[in-house]
């Protein structure tokens, strides 16, 4: 248990707090953030193959903003509803992680 | 005189062919700090006992130049041998030769071995150190992996496997020893991983090291997929040895019995557990007051250290512990903590192991991580391991058993054969705190002083519920135990359920919440 936390800490379990340790994949754990509909994460990680679209550009709905290369395909991402194009955060040739903000919109 | 002749020709073969991949390379396998196949075959087995096959193999390569390349025993051995003296089969890559590869030949030796290892029902353990297939071979060694995936799931539950991860395992490679039951592992020399750094760093642009993807403490703390940790090969051999000298050699006979022994333990058992159910005490300390010895061989000791599994024996005989860890967590249930007791549960039931289980917990752990990362399905396991467990299962109350856990941690409802309890046992919904805070919601409110009347109600809930008798009333619990009789209850339990006979309707398999 080399790496874990080795003090005592309150830990709440319902209504009551015990004494107890944690381990360094519990103080790691990621927290929930509700998501943010006006931004375009990646759904997977991969490579920004063309962006089709500038920033003020107003767009409707299901058109083609990127095209993301991931897993040797080439996905499409659609524009989810009429809105304008805030701020492009990518150029094309970049690699992104999954969960990347791509763009926002307005 | 011609025979003579012979026999020479066939020592001077052999002295060449276990080179493996030659001098050179066996320099370089030492320069790394590992260990070459053949000397940890020695290092593991017996003295002596090591009986090798299929030395002489040679390779299937014909295209890209391999026909002109000589590769000693294809880059693996194996053979069989003992281990104190009871049977099993081995293979170790040979990282020397084509650096481990996979090719045909060398996945048809390994195939031989498993082949053999299940039809004479005894131990097989593989130690893995390669480079992945053997691209030169194409199909050919895609059709190794599969056929070895196809032999682990066969042999799976019929003869325990184990498996060593001393140098690369890579790609699909790492399926086989996920495959098996138990996998060691060996600080900066084991390495197992899907796609490599190199790959997620083409794709991705991400940069990692090889040890932090996939090394050894990633798989003994992080993934869970290693079983045993340890710091050097030797110290890695012992482990197997300690282990093998617990388990059964198939699931059609017992592990071999030793002498009772007392426990090394000599104190007050009652002592390691604080009376405020809040503190923690470190569970192991129990179990070690209860087994022959004091010797408990634990298992996944870094991962979901929130739950501990192992090995004791108990008047000689293997028994599998699942304890909940209030020093951890307060040792709450969780995925991990879910599935690491699930898989061991069902292992000892496989090779006919009783399962004494040491309950403490508070509940299930909160949290939006959990539930997203679906703490229903990898939760539910549990149920699943226990109800479907008929080796005998016997549960010790030691204080906390609340809510969903109570009824998880092998309590009567799953079919418990015995269900002792330590009059600090509380069993209860939930705890006292939460119960008062939902029952007297309207008097708490009411009240001129709330904090004053929650207090009064936590304590009606506490003197109501947090006991064991309630559960003892309707028989959940068959028997409030004085902790200092635990041991000698134990032993009883177990004598007595020793031909434990519980039959269950056919089915070809059960549909586990995998």
């Amino acid at each position: 248990m080399s790496k874990q936390k080795h003090e005592l800490v309150d830990f709440a379990v319902t209504a009551r707090k015990y004494k107890t340790k944690l381990t360094k994949k519990f103080i790691n754990r990621k927290f929930y953030v509700d998501p943010n509909p006006f931004e375009i994460e990646s759904h997977i990680p991969g490579t920004i193959i063309s962006l089709k679209v500038k920033e003020g550009d107003s767009v409707k709905e299901g058109k083609v903003i990127l095209i993301l290369e991931a897993m040797k395909m080439m996905n499409k991402v659609l524009m989810p509803f009429d809105g304008t194009i805030k701020k492009i955060q990518v150029t094309e040739g970049q690699k992104v992680p999954k969960g990347f903000i791509m763009i926002e919109l307005e | 005189m011609s025979l003579k002749k012979n026999i020479l020709e066939l020592r001077k073969r052999k002295e060449k062919v276990q080179l493996g991949g030659g001098e050179k390379a066996i320099e370089k396998q030492m320069a790394m700090g590992k260990m070459t196949a053949r000397s940890r075959i020695m290092a593991l087995l017996d003295n002596e006992s090591f009986t090798e096959y299929d030395l002489f193999v040679e390779h299937e390569g014909r295209d890209f130049g391999m026909d002109k390349k000589e590769l000693h025993g294809d880059g693996v051995i194996i053979g069989t041998g003992t281990i104190y003296g009871a049977p099993v089969g081995i293979f170790a890559q040979d990282f020397t030769v084509a650096g481990g590869s996979l090719g045909l030949m060398h996945a048809r030796k390994i195939t031989k071995i498993m082949d053999h290892a299940l039809k004479m029902r005894m131990p097989l353990i593989g130690i893995n150190d390669s480079g992945g297939a053997r691209i030169q071979e194409g199909v050919n060694s895609l059709a190794g992996y599969g056929e070895i995936f196809y032999r682990n799931t066969i042999a799976s539950g019929v003869i325990p496997q184990i498996s060593v991860i001393l140098g690369p395992c890579a790609g699909g490679a790492v399926y086989s020893p996920a495959l098996t039951d138990f996998v060691f592992v060996v600080d900066q020399i084991s390495k197992m991983f899907i796609t490599g750094p190199n790959v997620i760093k083409t794709v991705l642009g991400e940069e990692i090291s090889m040890e932090e993807l996939g090394g050894a403490r990633v798989h003994a703390e992080i993934t869970g997929n290693a079983h045993f940790f340890a710091n050097s090969e030797m110290e890695c051999f012992e482990q197997i040895k300690k282990l093998i000298s617990f388990i059964p050699w198939s699931n059609t006979v017992r592990a071999k019995v030793f002498p009772p022994k007392e426990p090394k333990f000599k104190g007050n058992i009652e002592d390691i557990i604080p009376s405020d159910p809040k503190q923690p005490y470190d569970v192991r300390d129990v179990i070690k007051a209860i087994v022959d010895d004091s010797d408990f061989l634990e298992i996944q000791e870094l991962f979901a250290a929130n739950i501990v599994i192992g090995f004791g024996r108990m008047n000689g005989q293997t028994t599998g512990f699942v304890a909940n860890q209030p020093l951890v967590l307060a040792g709450v249930l969780d995925c991990d903590s879910s599935d690491k007791a699930a898989r061991f549960i069902r292992f000892c039931n496989a090779f006919n192991i009783p399962i004494i289980t040491l309950e403490d917990m508070p509940g299930y752990l909160p949290g939006v991580d959990q539930e997203h990362a679906g703490v229903i399905r990898h939760g539910a396991k549990v149920l699943y391991a226990y109800s479907e467990a008929t080796v005998p299962k016997i549960t010790v109350i030691l204080r906390k058993a609340y809510g969903g856990g109570y009824i998880a941690m092998n309590s009567r409802h799953l079919g418990a054969d015995f269900m002792f309890a330590w009059p600090t046992a509380e069993i209860a919904v939930m705890g006292p705190e939460g119960a008062a805070n939902i029952i007297f919601k309207k008097e708490i409110e009411e009240a001129e002083d709330p904090d004053k009347m929650r207090q009064i109600k936590v304590q009606e809930y506490v003197e109501r519920f947090a006991n064991p008798y309630v559960a003892a009333a309707k028989g959940y619990v068959d028997s409030v135990i004085e902790p200092s009789e635990t041991r000698s209850l134990l032993l009883h339990a177990i004598e007595v359920s020793s031909h434990k006979d519980d039959q269950r309707p056919f089915k070809k398999h059960g549909i586990p919440p995998f």
